[in-house]
């Protein structure tokens, strides 16, 4: 089988290109699913020490994270939707109006 | 090289491919579409590592509903090409020295816990099966599994509510008719 390093770089390298995807674009919905990208990330990790580890509470802990995921998804794009209707845009860069 | 390393550096590059392509591609929808083909591929990964229940959930629900669920939202707001801009060309040079500093900050930690070279072992059969998925979900986790149950119907509800719009108008009752 294979060295759990090789995982773990993976998913690091996963990892890094989400954040950088949420710094860098200013398209919400890409920003969203540079988040998604990085619970991936994660779950391969969970997925990779469960194996290693032989034990199964990692992939319960994916299972969870999935879920909750969905959830996450559904309440972010009901709001990109609101968004949308009041600004007719879904720039981040034009979200500021909070501030002071 | 053996045979399942040259499998996971195949998978390994398409994962990373299709991350790229995810940041890169101007239009959201073929973002979309990259994610979709990233999941598939990591769930093959799971296939690897000995769990297969994980590895159909991930293709039914990340690849399948939340990505429905974001190409249905880009299509409905038509919002697949954005302007590109020029005013945070700092910022983007920011992120990508940042996420060097990641990396930089993974592989010492991996050089110097050398723990994690060991190869993962052989696995039983029995470990990812949904059955044992099952029992412990059932057993172990019942309550953090009802929470889940619980979040996902506020997440529901609270959907419904924000994408409902102008306020519900409730036709008249027999009372105001009368007036």
């Amino acid at each position: 089988m294979m060295p759990l390093m090789y995982y773990v770089g993976l998913s690091a390298i996963m990892f890094v290109l989400g954040i950088i995807g949420v710094l860098v674009r200013r398209n919400a919905l890409v920003v969203f699913m540079s988040l998604e990208l990085m619970f991936n990330a994660a779950n391969l990790l969970f997925v990779a020490f469960s194996a290693y580890f032989q034990i199964i509470t990692g992939q319960i802990f994916v299972f969870f994270v999935m879920t909750v995921a969905a959830a996450e998804v559904a309440v972010g794009l009901a709001l990109m939707v609101e968004i949308f209707r009041t600004k007719h845009s879904i720039d981040l860069d034009q979200m500021s109006e909070m501030k002071g | 090289m053996t045979p399942v390393l040259m499998i996971f550096g195949l998978l390994g590059v398409v994962v990373i491919v299709t991350a790229l392509g995810m940041l890169l591609s101007r239009n959201a929808i073929y973002s979309a579409l990259f994610l979709v083909l990233n999941f598939a591929t990591v769930a093959v990964l799971y296939i690897i590592l000995g769990a297969p229940f994980i590895s159909l959930v991930q293709i039914t629900v990340y690849a399948g509903s939340i990505m429905v669920m974001f190409l249905f939202v880009i299509m409905l707001l038509g919002a697949e090409r954005l302007p590109g801009s020029d005013r945070l060309r700092r910022q983007r040079w920011i992120a990508s020295i940042l996420g060097l500093v990641f990396v930089a900050q993974l592989i010492l930690f991996i050089s110097l816990r050398g723990q994690l070279t060991a190869p993962i072992g052989t696995l039983p059969a029995a470990l990812g099966s949904p059955q044992s998925v099952g029992t412990a979900l059932f057993t172990k986790y019942a309550l953090p599994f009802e929470v889940t149950g619980a979040i996902l119907v506020v997440a529901t509800v609270g959907a419904i509510l924000l994408t409902r719009g102008a306020a519900v108008t409730r036709p008249p009752t027999r009372k105001e008719e009368e007036k």
